[in-house]
């Protein structure tokens, strides 16, 4: 039987196919060929594009170049929100390549943050598992790490090293056995049709009772419109990683297996297709 | 909270469940399971009690009839005595031996010091609750050696030496007969007559039973008090584990009239006297069960007199007639008596202290039973009361139809269907929550059942007025057993989890908690509920007002207006909770299906695997992976894979002369190769005379990483095949623990990886065990059994395996069973990792929490000398006061340690009795002088004297082990299998701790936990056991004898009967090892010994061939292949004991072998290849002329030939 580790493995291997193909409006000396590139689903747009930047500038004077930015189909990219997240959000039920257009220039300024070196994205990257661990443990777990376990989570995600990144991130996995979970359950709701960033707020993975609480808790407090009546068409697709969970499946094991390296689990809410 | 071993991911605690008995206020007896959710009714016998008291293997009550009763529990070993008399005759020269003796001898029939008459008509059974197993027969066993036909031995007259050879002197000789008889009255409530009493003037009213903890298992003696209506007090002697029912009733004289008594588990008993004031029994100890004088302990309050009193084995519970809770602060087995009273919250009518010290009791307002929260060893009054609101049998049909017409419905996430339970968390007494539980039942029971008469006196009283107007209720009642329609309380019930988390030495005064408006504190708590969670969270500590207010609101409920259970009296003595054990008794009965299906769903319990939510997961992320990979392969990775490098500073047990342990930096390089097969290097940075250096080892090279916990350092040793040669290893220190355990789970996985190792253990499994206890597993290649050009077994990799055991068997078909320290027997669940290896070194599914407990020995040394006697001043010369066995190292009950970080103390030091050749009544051992050997009595030419001290220590970790109960065991045999040979059942033989022999029946290869125990008479206790093949089943009795069980077979899996095999000459065998047709066996001085002559129509075999010394365990696999854990083996650099080696060529044709093969140690203990059948292809070669440079040859190759160095047993022994 599959084992719940191989989830994480799942999870963590997960890769988008993606074509990047440079914005009509950039000036460029020759035709730029589009550059193809498998993204890992969990890591970040900016931190794994340095191969696409360096495709582009070949084509491209440097007087022309600025801050690199991506778009899908009219919508800024926001590169602080794991690659999986934007491709689920913004372009899950299309064909595959994920089409990625590539700006050099007219950075749009409000709607997504700088991103002048990696040290911003691990600065980010550092601040969401901080939070999430506050969420969990109250910080007791990040706190008693030392600088260079830090280090070598981000390292794990920067290189790509599952077995380095677990080594550590299990420890933040951990909770007390009697409990039955984390303080809070680290996780964020994202959705299209809204100005807000996303959802976020105090949930316990265990009910007062004792009883472990589902998705479908999660959403009936949070997003009940996500919540599918019987008799009516489905409204909602409610995807984690590029998958649909059932509602009952219990948030504590979601947290633990389907989130992030951010240690947030982060949930797309799409309108469901047509048909 | 989240330090070290007290978090860990969910490892389920599966324990054995046992039970908690209670009686109603209608006398009938219900117990519930630790593991249950409702309470059963105990049906047997159509008796109500009035009072129970429980213990793990039996139950003692006072029905209504005033009689006691005893209900044994059932048990796969049965209670037999042996019964033994002898038949003693003569020899004159007319008759030759004759029964005509002299008329100064003995009786012609008498026990074995002649001195008394036993005919065998003269033995009856004691009571009707026995029978006899047979009929008598002579024992032909002597010492361990076989007599000839009949039995007899001889000596020159009565009373002398007897010998197993008849002499020309040999003038009498004596035969000696048992029977058995056995205990037939398990699970069934019978009469203990009472005739030996005779002038037992009036019927008992209260019982205790206890104090099993105060002698050894063996002996098994347990103490029952009672005491009769008019307070004397009436003690039961005799109770052992071979007579359940004791012996006869004894008076212990009292200074008043004794209401109730209570007897601990441990040396404490309490009574109550009849104004109020206790008594505290002093003097009980091993030799004195009953104790020698009362001490009189005054009431917690003193205008208000004790009523009831709870003792356990460190703690003592009172209440008083005003219902109020006392806890005694300070008692233990030193100070019977404690120091204090503490006010406790909560009013009870009766309290009892189970195992553990965990504390139930019966509230005086709702006569519900309720549970201590929080009793730890540490904090032994615990947190809060927490009610125990299960249903009763009777009672499930309402609610579990409603449920389950719930779940049907799919119900889960409708709006009007409450998941939540109704009040399932009450701590302290909450009026809401009874309410909500009584509506659950029906309506028309409630109005049938009379209002049961609560009078406001002593719980005496009370149950004795309810037990005499009990019949018509009772009758009443049964009509109006079925019930309505299922009913679910729709409205909210105000969710209060006013938990007492405050000082439990909170002190209500009548005044204060009757002044406050119950309505008013209702708001108030809520209000405080509210706003903690929304804050602070978990420090939810509420006020003491608040604890105040949600006990104060139950004075205005009235009795009887619903009928929820009402209980009389409660006993915990066999009932086994833990505070880490998840109890499923606090919620409402409604809600017990719902929340019972919720948890199969979300906790990872094996239902939970097959689980829809999961399956979806796993099918789903694997339609994505293909989805959005598949067609895409060929496009670039985004990140390039590089070397990854973990570093950290250690230190290292330098290998070169002075030893010492040096600062260095450690380093950990990885990479993967091209084909993404994973590879690293290990590197040791250190300074060596200003200069730099390092040392390197390749990860694929490296055979095992042994942990070595011990007092002041965090080691490890790292072992290549060439160091295991040199008897070597690299021996590093982490700072902590926990960096240690990181590195050990890290290189692991490293290892495992590089060697393509991944997952749990295959059925080949060859698994081995360090003296720490330690887990080992390796995987075997076809090679390892090649003949003549075997793998050499220090190439062996091998991973650890979380858990704790001291004995592990296996076969090939994946039975893996283990026995840890405690004797506690083990089945391997099929999974790995657990312990310290997380994440993703072990698997998740099938991991649980293991425990063992082990004693730690300490001796306490005196001389004599003329003035004073024997006192704690030696010689200058002599040894420590206080020492270890080879008092060489001084060990003080202060300074001894557990043995590692890992173990905790759980006892305080005792006296051990359980020494070889025994000791006198304070448990000392004499000798002439020190070191020399001892004896148990105290002669003339002795100067100096020792006794043993214990203390037991507990080890929790986690492994993918779970508990086979209830008997605890010594030894186990799985059989062997050939590569095609498929059983269905798979025969499994162990040995009790008792020593009896035992068939496991119901094992297979899906379910090797099998299903329940056949017992096998023996004459002896046995020590050994082991089964071939063939189902050949030879075992070691407890005095070296060896003996092979005939007509063994998959149809007759448990044989006919035992064969005495005579053991080599002068020596005493140990452990016996049965492969497909080799039977080797050790004997108490290390010898290895090999069956001659064993052929399919002769098993039993001719003859003992010696084959090699130093020898501590064989194991002999279904390849007839033998391992033995070896001591004294001579590495290049050091000595090693406990070392696994391997005998070469061993062929059909040669089944002994020629000489050894050396691989992991020392401090290795135990190893089993059972489980590897694989056989390597045959190739065809001439024999082999000179064996390689590492093999020496021949027998004894055991050796010590240079001084052994520090370094060799690393793991120590």
């Amino acid at each position: 039987m599959a084992d719940d580790k191989d989830v994480l493995r799942d999870v963590w291997f997960g890769r988008i196919p993606a074509c990047f193909t440079l914005s009509p409006e950039e000036i460029t000396e020759r035709e730029a060929e589009p550059y193809y590139l498998l993204l890992p689903r969990v890591s970040y747009l900016t931190l794994v594009t340095d191969k696409v930047k360096k495709h582009f500038l070949k084509v491209m004077k440097t007087e022309d170049v600025e801050e690199i930015w991506f778009e899908y189909e009219g919508s800024p990219l926001k590169w602080h929100y794991p690659t999986g997240v934007l491709f689920d959000l913004h372009a899950s039920n299309t064909a595959l390549p994920w089409n990625i257009t590539v700006h050099f220039k007219n950075f749009p300024e409000h709607e997504l943050l700088h991103c002048a070196s990696n040290s911003v994205i691990e600065a980010h990257f550092m601040s969401c598992i901080k939070e999430a661990d506050a969420l969990k443990h109250k910080s007791q777990v990040i706190n008693d790490m030392q600088k260079k376990d830090h280090k070598q989570l981000w390292m794990g995600l920067q290189n790509d090293k599952f077995d380095q990144f677990w080594a550590m991130n299990r420890k933040l996995m951990e909770y007390p056995t009697e409990e039955g979970g984390f303080r809070y359950i680290p996780f964020r709701i994202y959705q299209t049709m809204s100005e807000r960033p996303f959802i976020q707020k105090l949930f316990r993975p265990v009910s007062p009772e004792g009883n472990p609480l589902t998705l479908g808790d999660l959403l009936k407090e949070l997003f009940p419109a996500a919540i599918c009546v019987e008799d009516e068409p489905k409204r909602y697709q409610v995807i984690i990683h590029g998958i649909e969970p059932l509602l009952e499946t219990p948030i504590q094991w979601l947290s633990e297996h389907l989130s992030h390296p951010d240690n947030f689990l982060h949930i797309s809410v799409i309108p469901a297709p047509s048909d | 909270m989240l330090q070290g071993s007290q978090v860990s991911r969910i490892h389920r605690c599966i324990m054995p469940s046992s039970l908690l008995r209670a009686v109603d206020v209608y006398g009938r007896v219900y117990s519930l399971s630790t593991a249950g959710q409702q309470w059963e009714h105990c049906r047997d016998a159509h008796l109500e009690f009035k009072r129970v008291t429980a213990m793990q293997q039996c139950c003692w009550g006072i029905a209504c009839d005033h009689n006691i009763y005893l209900n044994v529990h059932a048990s796969d070993v049965p209670i037999r005595y042996q019964e033994e008399t002898y038949e003693n005759q003569r020899w004159n020269p007319v008759d030759g031996f004759s029964d005509r003796l002299l008329p100064s001898d003995r009786w012609q029939w008498s026990d074995a010091t002649g001195l008394n008459h036993q005919p065998l008509s003269g033995f009856q059974l004691p009571s009707e609750n026995w029978e006899w197993e047979a009929d008598w027969y002579e024992d032909e066993n002597f010492g361990g050696e076989l007599t000839e036909k009949g039995g007899w031995t001889y000596a020159i007259d009565f009373p002398a030496t007897y010998t197993k050879d008849k002499k020309w002197n040999s003038c009498v000789r004596r035969c000696r007969w048992i029977r058995y008889r056995r205990y037939k009255s398990q699970d069934a409530w019978v009469k203990i007559p009472s005739e030996q009493t005779g002038a037992l003037p009036d019927p008992f009213n209260d019982i205790s039973c206890g104090g099993w903890e105060i002698t050894e298992e063996p002996r098994g003696c347990l103490a029952l008090w009672a005491v009769s209506l008019q307070g004397k007090v009436w003690f039961r002697s005799g109770i052992h584990h071979h007579n359940p029912e004791g012996s006869v009733w004894e008076e212990v004289p009292v200074p008043g009239e004794v209401v109730q008594v209570s007897c601990g588990p441990g040396d404490l008993v309490w009574a109550v006297l009849w104004e109020g004031h206790l008594l505290v029994r002093e003097g009980i100890g091993r030799d004195c069960l009953k104790g020698t004088s009362w001490v009189t302990v005054e009431s917690p309050n003193p205008g208000v007199g004790a009523v009831h009193v709870a003792v356990g084995v460190n703690v003592v519970w009172a209440v008083t007639k005003d219902h109020k809770v006392w806890f005694r602060r300070g008692v233990n087995s030193h100070n019977p008596c404690g120091s204090g009273w503490i006010g406790m919250v909560g009013e009870m009518v009766m309290i009892n202290v189970g195992l553990n010290d965990q504390v139930w009791a019966i509230g005086f307002e709702d006569r519900a039973v309720y549970f201590r929260q929080g009793v730890t060893a540490s904090e032994l009054s615990g947190k809060a009361w927490r009610v125990v609101s299960v249903s009763r049998d009777s009672d499930r049909s309402h609610s579990s139809s409603s449920a389950n017409s719930l779940q049907s419905a799919g119900c889960f996430f409708g709006g009007e269907v409450r998941l939540e339970s109704q009040a399932s968390v009450v701590s302290d007494i909450d009026p809401d929550t009874e309410r909500a539980v009584g509506e659950v039942l029906p309506a028309s029971e409630t109005e049938v059942t009379p209002k049961p008469r609560i009078p406001k006196v002593t719980s005496d009283s009370f149950i004795s007025e309810l037990v005499s107007d009990r019949e018509g209720q009772i009758g009443r009642r049964d009509v109006s057993a079925p019930a309505a329609g299922p009913s679910i309380p729709e409205e909210e019930s105000a969710e209060k989890e006013a938990e007492d988390r405050g000082s439990p030495a909170q002190v209500l005064s009548p005044s204060q908690s009757g002044g406050l408006d119950p309505q008013w504190s209702n708001v108030d708590l809520e209000e405080a509920q509210t706003q903690t969670s929304g804050t602070a969270g978990d420090t939810a500590d509420t006020s003491s007002l608040s604890s105040v207010a949600t006990y104060n609101l139950a004075q205005e409920e009235p009795y009887g207006t619903d009928e929820h259970q009402k209980w009389a009296w409660v006993s915990g003595g066999g009932c086994a909770v833990d505070s880490h054990m998840q109890l499923n008794w606090f919620n409402s009965s409604a809600s017990t299906a719902l929340n019972c299906s919720m948890q199969a769903m979300s906790l990872s319990i094996t239902p939970a695997q097959t689980a829809a939510w999961r399956k979806q997961i796993f099918e789903q992320l694997s339609e994505r992976s293909k989805r959005e990979m598949e067609n895409f392969t060929h496009y670039e990775q985004a990140i390039e894979q590089s070397v990854w490098v973990k570093k950290g500073s250690m230190q290292w047990w330098r290998d070169w002369k002075p030893h010492k342990w040096v600062d260095v930096q450690f380093a950990l390089e990885q990479f993967s190769g091209a084909d993404g097969s994973k590879d690293g290097i290990l590197f040791i940075y250190y300074t060596f005379n200003d200069e730099k250096k390092y040392l390197h080892s390749f990860i694929n090279e490296v055979t095992i990483l042994v942990p070595v916990l011990n007092e002041s350092k965090h080691t490890f040793a790292i072992y290549t095949a060439e160091r295991t040669k040199q008897r070597w290893p690299i021996r590093l220190a982490a700072a902590a623990e926990l960096e240690m355990h990181d590195w050990l789970a890290l290189l692991s996985v490293s290892c495992c990886d590089s060697r393509g190792i991944q997952g749990p253990p295959s059925k080949q499994a060859i698994w081995s065990i360090t003296c720490k206890g330690d887990i080992f597993v390796s995987e075997p290649t076809k090679e390892l059994e090649a003949s003549p050009y075997p793998t050499a077994c220090d190439q062996m990799f091998w991973r650890q395996v979380g858990g704790h055991l001291r004995i592990i068997e296996s076969n090939s078909l994946g039975v893996v069973w283990g026995i840890g320290y405690d004797h506690t027997a083990w089945v391997h669940t099929g999974g790995y990792g657990g312990g310290f290896f997380q994440g993703l070194a072990s698997s998740t599914d099938n991991i649980y929490t293991q425990t063992d407990v082990k004693s730690v020995y300490i001796y306490e040394n005196q001389r004599w000398n003329p003035v004073t006697g024997y006192t704690n001043r030696g010689l200058p010369t002599d040894r420590y006061m206080w020492s270890d066995a080879s008092g060489l190292k001084e060990c003080t009950k202060t300074n001894t340690k557990p043995p590692s970080p890992n173990w905790t103390w759980v006892s305080d030091w005792t006296i051990d009795y359980a020494v070889a050749v025994g000791t006198d009544r304070e448990g000392w051992q004499y000798a002439a002088d020190f070191p020399a050997s001892y004896h148990g009595n105290k002669t003339l030419k002795d100067f100096v004297r020792r006794r043993r001290w214990a203390r037991k220590c507990k080890l929790t970790t986690t492994g993918p082990w779970q508990e086979v109960p209830p008997i605890p065991l010594s030894d186990v045999t799985v059989l062997p299998c050939g590569p095609k040979n498929t059983v269905e059942q798979v025969p499994l033989w162990a040995i009790s701790n008792k020593g009896d022999v035992l068939c496991r029946l119901g094992v297979t290869s899906l379910t090797p936990a099998g299903s329940s125990w056949l017992h096998v008479g023996t004459d002896q206790p046995f020590k050994s056991i082991s089964i071939g093949a063939v189902h050949q089943v030879w075992a070691i009795a407890k005095d070296g004898s060896a003996f092979y069980r005939g007509s063994v077979s998959a149809e007759n899996p448990a044989g006919d009967c035992w064969y005495h095999i005579p053991s080599p000459a002068g020596q005493k065998l140990k452990q016996v090892s049965v492969g497909r047709t080799s039977v080797y066996t050790v004997d108490e001085n290390g010898n290895l010994w090999y069956r001659q002559g064993v052929t399919p129509s002769y098993p039993q075999g001719s003859s003992w061939e010696h084959i090699s010394n130093n020898v501590r365990k064989v194991s002999v696999g279904p390849l007839d292949q033998v391992w033995v854990i070896a001591d004294k083996v001579q590495g290049s650099h050091s000595l090693s004991c406990g070392t696994v080696c391997r005998r070469l060529g061993v062929l059909p044709t040669e089944p002994k072998g020629h000489s050894w093969d050396y691989g992991i140690g020392g401090g290795w203990d135990h190893i089993t290849v059972r489980g590897n059948a694989m056989e390597a292809p045959r190739i065809k070669m001439p024999p082999l002329t000179d064996n390689s440079s590492h093999q020496t040859s021949g027998r004894g190759p055991l050796q010590a030939r240079n001084q052994p160095e520090m370094n060799g047993n690393p793991v120590g022994c």
